[in-house]
């Protein structure tokens, strides 16, 4: 048991740094991704993953494969889409998972057309897949940090994201923070992205977004709970994946993502609230 | 059937040309392509001013994975010799030749030489050494006519879904070993001559030039590494191509992937290279010019050992570069190699 637990942990610095490194990620990227679905945004997250690349990929074209300049280039392209799409969605016909579809298919092509301006395809790839087995210094600050910053934000706004999920209509009754908030929540949706983009790449950062969160749907109907449920759903994918890709010789990324997925089909069947299982076996409690 | 006296004409009339007529020739001159930059530079020393070299994949690009553009089908397409290295290097440049429907003659440089086979397991707790003589004679089952070995090629192709993603069963970078270059030159030579016979005695001469100074490298090369106390000849590198120098020369080379670029590292990988280092007691780590620096320097952070430098294994630098041509290319990597494992 301890062979097949710990001992890849203890022996090996840079598994410790990636449990740690997944970790971050989960406790900030799950809440997130908790209210990006309340808020019937799921495919926002996937869209704004995909609009971070060109950024990432400028900051890849003046400085190669360098912390700052890439977070940098991700956090600009992640708000210019967000503000664009949105801008689309206020002033056009064009609805908002219309706008966003479009933005992020052009940002993945340039992107993609700018990674390969100067690096091979290979650097494309660690571009697109990241590396969370060689989390430095800077990139583990960095993960850390956003999922601080992310932490505290969340609490502060706790109240009025909340109401915007299940009452927006009212929220906007009572307050004008309706606009302010959901900014913010979207520039703390870019961030998770941008730190989840250094250990998973683009492609997978929003994994540990969304897998978690829609699984933990189905184990409460209770927002506190998803987001607790959410978050260590996120990290036990963390380390099972870590483990998976040690044990069985797998990339570490996407395996970290595949525990995450396997994680929301069982609940899909099995969760307590609304798990197919449960939807099979008649509901005694149901009985009048 | 020419009589001899037309034999005396041309022989005038060549001698002549080759006072007066040069401008002529040198504006027509032979469109050749070479798929990578090292070919490229093995190309253009032996087809000199004779030939209009373009090279597909450029300097610091991989040759392995690599989307062609239609201005590439287009050179295939005007081209008369198209230079490939052959053993399943460039997975995309059987596609590439036919859909561009060219008629150039195709060869693969490789053609001949001692291959490696590919190692299949990637598992073997020992550490990956390819100093032991795996090598295949491939010389006969190639020796045959060009145009037959280009034909095989093309049914490999298309035996394979994944032409372009992997390997076949041999290591393909064998220009890693100088003698194996000698025998690329050879075989880029007589190419060029067979399209173009009037060139013959300047591919010649530049072909003797050039295999002189490859001499001279591998004298140089083999001075170096014997100047490496034996028990740390040991180095960790990214990628694994090095196969044919380790054969050739005596090193070893340990790395964390596959022979292949493609294949991300899993944690075992990275792990198992860890562990290595530790116990054989490796001195150098070195990042090459195309594998994620960050994971190596993990590595390095990790186990103490030095980071020495950057290796070119399967791209040239950009000209200005410390690798700007193949020779460039060796001798700064056994420059580069001797330094962190001497000290």
């Amino acid at each position: 048991m301890y062979e097949l637990l710990i001992a890849p942990f203890v022996e090996f610095e840079f598994m410790r740094r990636a449990l740690i490194g997944a970790a971050a990620l989960a406790l900030g990227a799950g809440p997130v991704g908790v209210f990006l679905m309340l808020r019937r945004m799921s495919l926002t997250g996937d869209a704004m993953a995909h609009a971070i690349l060109p950024g990432a990929a400028v900051g890849f074209l003046i400085a190669g494969l360098s912390l700052p300049a890439m977070t940098i280039g991700g956090l600009v392209a992640g708000v210019i889409v967000a503000v664009l799409s949105g801008l689309v969605t206020r002033f056009t016909a064009l609805k908002e998972d219309a706008s966003l579809a479009a933005f992020y298919l052009l940002s993945l092509a340039l992107g993609v057309t700018i990674v390969s301006m100067r690096g091979s395809n290979i650097d494309l790839m660690h571009v697109l897949f990241g590396t969370v087995l060689a989390l430095d210094d800077g990139a583990l600050l960095l993960i850390t940090s956003i999922t601080s910053i992310t932490l505290l934000t969340l609490a502060l706004l706790y109240r009025p994201l909340v109401l915007e999920c299940v009452d927006p209509v009212f929220l906007r009754s009572v307050s004008r923070s309706g606009t302010p908030v959901h900014l913010i929540f979207l520039a703390l949706v870019v961030l998770n992205l941008v730190g989840g983009f250094h250990a998973l790449g683009t492609l997978l950062a929003v994994g540990l977004m969304m897998l978690p969160a829609a699984a933990s749907r189905f184990w409460s109907a209770d927002i506190t709970m998803m987001t607790v449920a959410a978050t260590g759903i996120g990290m036990a994918s963390g380390a099972l994946g870590l483990l998976l890709s040690y044990h069985a010789e797998l990339p570490a990324g996407p395996a970290i993502i595949l525990v995450a997925g396997f994680a929301y089909l069982g609940s899909l069947f099995l969760g307590r609230e609304g798990g197919l299982l449960w939807l099979v076996l008649p509901g005694r409690h149901l009985e009048a | 059937m020419l009589v001899k006296r037309n034999v005396v004409t041309l022989l005038m009339v060549a001698a002549l040309a080759s006072f007066t007529a040069l401008p002529a020739t040198a504006q027509e001159r032979i469109p050749v392509v070479a798929t990578f930059s090292i070919l490229g530079d093995l190309v253009s020393r032996v087809g000199g001013d004779r030939i209009d070299l373009t090279t597909l994949v450029g300097p610091d690009g991989d040759g392995h994975v690599y989307s062609p553009t239609p201005a590439d089908a287009r050179r295939v397409a005007e081209a008369r010799l198209v230079v490939t290295n052959g053993l399943e290097f460039e997975g995309w440049i059987d596609r590439l030749i036919a859909s561009s429907g060219t008629d150039a003659k195709v060869i693969a440089a490789s053609d001949s030489i001692a291959a490696i086979a590919e190692e299949e397991d990637e598992d073997d707790d020992t550490g990956h050494d390819h100093g032991h003589a795996k090598g295949h004679s491939h010389g006969h089952s190639h020796g045959h006519d060009r145009k037959d070995a280009h034909n095989h090629s093309h049914d490999h192709a298309q035996g394979r879904d994944h032409a372009g993603h992997e390997h076949g069963e041999f290591d393909p970078h064998a220009w890693q070993d100088v003698d194996n270059v000698k025998a690329y030159v050879a075989n880029i030579r007589d190419a060029l001559v067979e399209i173009d016979p009037e060139g013959a005695e300047a591919y010649a001469e530049n072909a003797e030039g050039y295999l002189a100074e490859l001499a001279d490298l591998e004298k140089d090369i083999e001075a170096a590494v014997a100047s490496i106390p034996e028990d740390r000849r040991k180095v960790i590198t990214t990628h694994d191509a090095f196969a044919y120098f380790s054969r050739a020369y005596g090193l070893e080379f340990i790395a964390p992937q596959g022979v292949s670029t493609e294949s991300e590292a899993s944690a075992r990988d990275v792990g198992e290279i860890i562990r290595q280092i530790r116990e054989l007691g490796v001195r150098a780590v070195f990042v090459e010019n195309i594998s994620d620096p960050r994971l190596i320097e993990r590595i390095s952070a990790e186990t103490g050992a030095q980071v020495g430098g950057t290796l070119y294994s399967d791209a040239l630098s950009p000209p200005e570069g410390p690798a700007g041509t193949y020779i460039e290319m060796m001798r700064h990597n056994i420059r580069v190699l001797s330094e962190a494992l001497a000290s």
